[in-house]
């Protein structure tokens, strides 16, 4: 009688990668609901068009390095890429702006650098910001939310937002607009108190922006659930907004001019929640220990604010999570947990004593 | 009472109710028993018995090899019928040496006694009768009970840990023991107290998940200064850091054993073997088993006999080998597979589990680290299983030390919740393999180094001192030249020379006779060489042939040579009819 021989631990939690990926992926649908129903259809486009070229660039990227097609795509790694950078696309974006991030994304930032597991950049982020500097027109066209359209105007319909996004139609005069954030960042020379007067994506606001504060409570609402599920530690989430908070009540100078706004706008705008719970989380490219997380987190918080508050950009999520994965490394070397039976903690780049 | 929370752990399907259903079983008496010389950490016992010498339950077998070490008895009566190496239950497969016995069928002991009242025997003595009752910790990692326990050994030890945990799922041999003699590992307890000079502490460690346990516990140590203490069950809270950590809230530092501060942690099933060893007088020859997993009907724990087949147990347990998907010695978290149902229990073996396919299916594939961190998260000693894993594959010795990669305990938690199925627990296997093979390769060059360092400085010495011999003899020489120049004659020194010469000088008869021997001895140089070719004619290439050929001519031209400078002296000394006759 011969059985085999199998090292321990023989049992097995039921959890794996790809069950991972898709609860991420679930989780990011009330965002989703979210942005749809303030913004139409591009979002859901946007989504379902990233997948499709993503699952393609995958397979193909995988044959060509020789390993199992089918075993690979069912982790289901390509496809939550696709979906976070979908969307963070504008609505109802040309086709070839989707196309081209998403490939981006999978070709260059993951499968170039090694696959699922060895990308040091957020695949999604890169994707992103090599759209936002090629193609700053396209990429900063955002739809005015449903409560802001002029009167007896809406959103495209599906057949003709699939027409805008396919054949180049353009929408309707009135359908596009600013983002709270572009529209806070230009307008110099106002009081915090006039711009939230004059501005109706901040007077009819309840919190930060019209449409845009109930996107970012979609995220929170989808992160939280993925929080409670263990799929990752508070500390890089918390981190960030966090020192987001802390950076916007420092600066805040009292609703001047020069103010780069309050706290509730920043926290609420932009893809703030979307990016503390859904874009910095992603284990591959942050910080691995919870300490590491904390400082990762913290360094995405700070850099997003200065970015928006003095750089050109309005929004910086991408960048910041870009400039924090360049760090990641750096900061691992310095923020190892203290080790059971030992006074201290050590640094990763200690020597043996000889 | 106050218990302390570690970080990390898992939850895994407990599955302990399987085997607690029926009260701790026996089986019938195996044919043949397998004993393993090495059953415990240390040195292994050497047999005292022959093949074919007839034995007694309980007589001796082998003896401990130095201290380190524990004693083997016969678990049943017969006949040594094979001292050999046999399959034993150690995942490289390999074989060892084992004693093999043939049961008489009579179960015969041996006379025996324990001590009438161990309170009033020395401690010495009771470790002495424990070393020789053989016991060794039967919680899984086998330490010698003894040398645990000599209080000459170690520091005062002030808290004694009795392991109860059995963090382990499927596990319940501690949790059957206790509930059927909770009394005796009470005096078990109090024979280890009364050791180790009345501890402070005496606290049982034990989950929440065992209530009958700790029930049956309880009326036993009223007033016996033994705390209870449970706490919530968690993997893995019975390894003995996590279970001083969960007890009293201290770490035991890196590199150092609980009597370096105060503390001792036993398990409990040893605490048993141990007054069955003192007050009964009985060697460790048997132990409870638990026999669990859906590929057997029963699940249940057997008093089962050191030595005994795994294969015993499972046919008596109704093992069905196609429902099982792998044999595991121990439990599912840090058991070992067995290839090979022929293996004896040993004095460790505290579960075989036999999962159907359902319960344990073959790993997965592995997918990419995704270094999502679950693993951190499940560690109990928190390190960073990812960073490890990732080092462990560079082979970066230097990172996995700075990760603490030798604090990791191998519970294997981290491999249990790895969403890509890494088999994170063998990569640190090997790397700490790798590790201390390449420390012990330094301790050697480092050695060599030294050598070779103190080598050439001896060298240097020596040289040195020669050169100042050299120095001094030259200074010497010098003055007596000019001590000579300004007193003695030239005319005596040149006789005192001539002098020298005459008294080195050999006699032409003693020349003769050496150039005669060194002429006897070319001749037999060429006679071998010559024999060496006779020989040489069959098997060998021409290569070493025409060797041997040019052997024989150096010999023929050496004894010419000698011949010659022979003839020369004779002709010098006209000598030619004192010497031998030249041919």
């Amino acid at each position: 009688m011969a059985f085999k021989q199998i090292t321990s631990p023989h049992a097995h939690s039921a959890q794996s990668t790809g069950k991972v990926m898709q609860l991420v992926i679930w989780a990011t649908v009330p965002g989703l609901l979210a942005l749809t129903y303030h913004f139409g259809w591009g979002s859901l486009i946007n989504v379902l068009l990233a997948t499709a070229t993503a699952l393609i660039a995958e397979a193909a990227a995988i044959s060509l390095r020789g390993r199992s097609v089918s075993f690979y795509l069912r982790d289901y790694s390509a496809a939550l890429t696709a979906v976070l950078l979908g969307l963070s696309l504008p609505p109802l974006a040309p086709w070839w702006i989707v196309v081209v991030g998403t490939l981006f994304s999978i070709v260059i930032a993951k499968h170039l650098y090694g696959g699922l597991g060895y990308n040091p950049f957020n695949p999604a982020m890169v994707g992103y910001v090599v759209l936002l500097i090629s193609f700053p027109i396209q990429m900063t066209s955002w739809i005015t939310p449903l409560a802001l359209l002029p009167d007896g105007l809406s959103h495209p319909g599906i057949i003709e937002s699939l027409n805008i996004v396919f054949a180049g139609y353009s929408p309707a005069d009135g359908v596009t607009g600013a983002t709270p954030l572009d529209s806070f960042k230009f307008s110099d020379g106002l009081l915090v108190d006039q711009i939230y007067a004059q501005n109706p994506l901040f007077s009819e606001a309840a919190i930060a922006g019209v449409g845009w504060e109930w996107v970012n409570i979609g995220f929170l609402i989808g992160g939280l659930i993925l929080l409670g599920s263990r799929i990752f530690t508070w500390h890089g989430p918390f981190a960030m907004l966090a020192t987001l908070t802390l950076m916007s009540v420092i600066f805040w100078d009292g609703g001047s001019s020069d103010s780069p706004g309050s706290a509730l706008m920043h926290l609420f705008s932009g893809a703030s929640m979307m990016g503390a719970f859904f874009i910095l989380t992603d284990p591959v490219s942050s910080a691995v220990s919870n300490r590491g997380r904390l400082v990762y987190g913290a360094l995405i918080g700070v850099l997003v604010y200065i970015i928006r508050a003095w750089g050109n950009y309005p929004d910086a999520v991408a960048f910041a999570v870009l400039l924090a994965n360049f760090a990641a490394p750096f900061i691992d070397n310095y923020t190892l947990p203290r080790t059971y039976g030992h006074t201290d903690r050590r640094r990763a780049t200690e020597k043996e004593e000889d | 009472m106050k218990t302390w929370v570690t970080p990390g752990g898992v939850h895994p399907p407990e599955n302990k109710q399987q085997s607690l259903t029926l009260p701790i079983g026996n089986l019938p008496l195996p044919d043949k028993l397998v004993i393993p010389l090495s059953q415990h950490i240390g040195a292994p016992a050497v047999p005292c018995v022959e093949v074919g010498k007839k034995v007694l339950k309980g007589q001796k077998i082998a003896e401990a090899a130095g201290s380190v070490s524990v004693p083997l008895h016969a678990p049943t009566s017969g006949t040594i019928t094979a001292i050999e190496h046999r399959p034993i239950a150690h995942s490289s497969g390999m074989l060892a040496p084992c004693i093999e016995i043939t049961s008489d069928g009579r179960d015969k002991w041996q006379k025996y006694e324990g001590f009438e009242d161990y309170e009033n025997a020395t401690p010495a003595a009771l470790v002495k009768a424990i070393s020789e009752a053989g016991i060794a910790g039967m919680g899984g990692a086998g330490f010698p009970s003894a040398v645990k326990l000599n209080p000459g050994f170690h520091h005062p030890i002030d808290t004694l840990i009795i392991n109860a945990t059995e963090c382990e799922p499927y596990i319940t041999a501690d949790d059957s023991v206790i509930r059927e003699r909770a009394a005796e590992i009470v005096t078990g307890i109090g024979i280890l107290s009364h050791m180790l000079g009345r501890p402070h502490n005496i606290l049982i460690g034990i989950e929440d998940n065992k209530p009958e346990a700790i029930a049956a516990l309880e009326p036993h140590v009223a007033e016996s200064g033994i705390s209870v203490v449970s706490f919530p069950t968690k993997y893995p809270s019975g390894g003995e850091k996590q279970l001083i950590y969960i007890l009293t809230g201290k770490e035991l530092p890196s590199n150092q054993i609980p009597a370096d501060i105060g503390m001792l942690c036993i398990n409990i099933g040893t605490t048993y073997a141990i007054k069955r060893a003192i007050v009964n007088g009985e060697p460790l020859i048997s132990r409870v088993t638990t026999m669990t997993g859906e590929a057997c009907g029963i699940n249940r724990n057997y008093e089962t006999l050191i030595g005994t087949p795994v294969s015993h147990l499972l046919t008596h347990s109704d093992f069905d080998q196609d429902a099982c998907s792998r044999l595991i010695m121990g439990g599912p978290m840090m058991g070992f597979s067995l290839t090979d149902t022929d293996v004896p229990v040993v004095k460790t073996t505290n579960c075989i589990l036999a999962p159907s396919h359902q319960e344990i299916p073959d790993n997965q594939p592995v997918q990419p680290c995704i270094r999502c961190g679950l693993c951190a998260e499940a560690c109990p000693a928190s390190l960073l299983p990812q960073q490890l894993y990732w080092y462990s594959q560079a082979q970066d010795h230097d990172r996995l030390e700075a990760h603490n990669l030798f604090d990791c305990i191998e519970c294997g938690a981290c491999s249990y919740v790895c969403p890509s199925n890494i088999p994170l627990v063998q990569h640190y296997r090997h790397s700490k393999g790798q590790i201390n093979k390449a420390r012990a390769d330094k301790v050697k060059s480092d050695q060599a180094r030294q050598r070779f360092e103190f080598h050439q400085q001896r060298i240097e010495r020596a040289e040195k001192e020669k050169e100042q011999k050299r120095a001094a003899r030259r200074n010497a020489a010098e003055k007596a030249q000019t001590k000579t120049a300004a007193s003695g004659s030239a005319a005596d020194i040149i006789a005192a020379a001539q002098a020298r010469a005459a008294a080195k000088k050999v006699s032409p008869e003693q020349q003769q006779a050496k150039l005669e021997r060194s002429i006897a001895g070319a001749e037999m140089r060429v006679q071998m060489a010559k024999e060496k070719l006779a020989e040489a004619d069959v098997n060998q290439t021409d290569e070493q042939k025409n060797a041997l050929i040019a052997a024989v001519e150096t010999a023929k031209q050496k004894l010419e040579q000698a011949k010659a400078r022979l003839a020369e002296h004779v002709k010098q000394h006209d000598l030619a009819d004192n010497g031998e006759k030249v041919d």
